[in-house]
């Protein structure tokens, strides 16, 4: 029996469909048997970033209608096995799946699968109970802004009073170390102490993911990205390992440097 | 039955009459005499400004279906007023509603943006009041954490005595009673960590609401030591 992980943010544009292709993604290149779920009814996209947009046949809504096979709807991966992904409808609206619906799909994929990724919508209506209705972790991605900050408190407050989810735990994305040393910014800190759940990993904001998935290649799959390290990391903590953060502060200064080596700080 | 004392005592005071009311008699033939006392004396009041009627039953309980009785028929006087009902005796529901107030509740979470915590009586919370998060109570409010969120304390008319305390105080709105009070920062500093251990007050001379370092409003005397029972263990 596997394990579905719900990445969800309340506000749209954090990075929910990014973090759940690329954590997908990184699951999958540990060995683990993964499926991705598009519950974003009407706003498909999660297939557009794995780059299986023209793959997809029946879709989630098809299946809770009983119009195909859950099996049927599933789309591989061209580059690994083991990564599935179950589209959303694009013509649809959210109502036309049930939370209990959603619950019985995700059931049967975790039987099938070592980790169910669920790409959550934005919002806090039908689309968010639909996502969360079969999960049993949660991903809150947040951005450091304050209205990013304020709504991912408002769902991690909806997802504590769902007794069947862990603890949600926190992926900070589009982190800018210049912008935040400027002030014009929320630090890592800052967010932690007013969210204070568990801080699963940080993304830098990174050119490479956007052309990435302007390319249907989730950025995990570029070694050389700052963020695909990260991407790996999370993927890591989700398997149970402990994985320090990366040094925040990875670009130091000329005058920083000359006084390190002064031995001053 | 002519020396008897009578059911219904009328006393006139500077403030108005007050009606000192048996307390061992049936209630019918407490209503009787209080309907001839009043009529008999009509010629009283039958004129001039309305008179505030204060009635003290004693130790006799009065239901609130025999409360309307008794001032439906002072009111049936034009100028005579209800100035309240004074009884001895409450019912346990009523003591209950009454000693609720008294408590001081405690809850140890973080009350996160959309979040509403309110309680009856002095709320004491462990925890956080983040933004978009708010907290009431009918009594004052202690928070051992942050309190960024809206802050309500106290009800109109009892804004004496009901402080608003905070390890971090970063709200963005404060209410005690009818007093309000907003705070104009920038949004990037309600995250910051400075403004620790303060305490918001009534300041009813000023007519608004006053944030001080908590040591700076013991030494004027807020709150005054109001007794309270302890929520069972
Ligand atoms: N770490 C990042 N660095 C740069 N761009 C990012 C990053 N994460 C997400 N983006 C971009 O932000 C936009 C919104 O991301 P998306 O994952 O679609 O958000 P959501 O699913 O929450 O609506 C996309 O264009 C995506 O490429
Ligand atoms: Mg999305």
């Amino acid at each position: 029996m596997g394990e579905a992980i719900v990445v969800t943010s309340g506000k749209g544009g954090v990075g929910k469909t990014t973090t759940s292709a690329n954590v997908g993604t990184v699951l999958a290149l540990q060995g683990k048997k993964v499926c991705l779920v598009d519950t974003d009814i009407g706003l498909r996209n999660l297939d557009v970033v794995m780059g299986l947009e023209n793959r997809i046949i029946y879709d989630l809504v098809d299946v809770a209608s009983g119009r195909c096979r859950l099996n049927q709807a599933l789309v591989k991966d061209k580059r690994f096995d083991s990564l599935s992904m179950l589209p959303a409808a694009q013509t649809t609206d959210k109502n036309a799946v049930a939370p209990d619906e959603m619950k019985e799909i995700i059931d049967e994929l975790k039987s099938d699968y070592d980790y169910v990724i669920i790409d959550c919508p934005a919002g806090i209506e039908r689309g968010f109970q639909n996502a969360v209705a079969g999960a049993d972790h949660a991903i809150v991605v947040t951005t450091p802004e304050i209205s990013s900050v304020r709504d991912a408190d408002r769902v991690i407050g909806l997802l504590e009073q769902q007794e069947h989810i862990t603890p949600p735990r926190l992926v900070i994305n589009r982190i800018r170390h210049n912008m935040v040393r400027e002030g014009g910014m929320l630090e890592v800190d800052e967010i932690m102490n007013i969210l204070a759940i568990d801080l699963l990993g940080i993304i830098v904001d990174d050119d490479v993911v956007i052309s990435s998935s302007n390319k249907g290649e989730p950025a995990a799959l570029n070694p050389s990205s700052k963020a695909a390290q990260a991407y790996r990391n999370i993927g890591r903590r989700i398997l149970g390992e402990t994985v320090p953060l990366m040094a925040v502060n990875e670009k130091v200064t000329f005058l920083q440097r000359v006084k390190s080596l002064l031995g001053m700080r | 039955m002519t020396s008897r004392q009578p059911l219904v005592m009328m006393k006139g005071r500077k403030d108005g009459l007050v009606l000192v009311m048996n307390e061992t008699c049936s209630y019918d033939a407490l209503l009787q005499e209080l309907k001839e006392k009043l009529s008999v004396n009509h010629q009283l009041y039958k004129e001039g400004p309305a008179i505030p009627v204060k009635i003290q039953t004693g130790n006799r309980y009065v239901s609130r279906l025999q409360r309307t009785e008794l001032m439906d028929i002072i009111r049936s006087y034009d100028h005579l007023e209800v100035d309240g009902i004074e009884s001895n005796v409450m019912t346990r529901e009523e003591f209950e509603a009454e000693k609720s107030r008294e408590r001081l509740v405690s809850f140890t979470r973080i009350v996160r943006s959309g979040q509403v915590l309110s309680v009856e009586g002095d709320l004491f919370l462990i925890g956080d009041v983040n933004p978009g998060g708010v907290v009431s109570a009918t009594g004052s409010i202690y928070i051992l954490g942050a309190l960024r969120g809206i802050a309500a304390a106290g009800e109109p008319g009892n804004e004496q005595n009901r402080v608003i305390a905070a390890s971090i105080m970063k709200p963005t709105q404060l209410k005690i009673g009818r007093l309000m009070s907003r705070t104009e920062e920038e949004p990037l500093d309600e995250m910051k960590n400075d403004h620790v251990m303060e305490c918001a007050y009534a300041d009813l001379v000023l007519g608004k609401i006053v944030i001080d370092r908590l040591n700076a409003v013991m030494k004027k005397n807020l709150p005054t030591g109001r007794s309270r029972t302890q929520p069972e263990a």
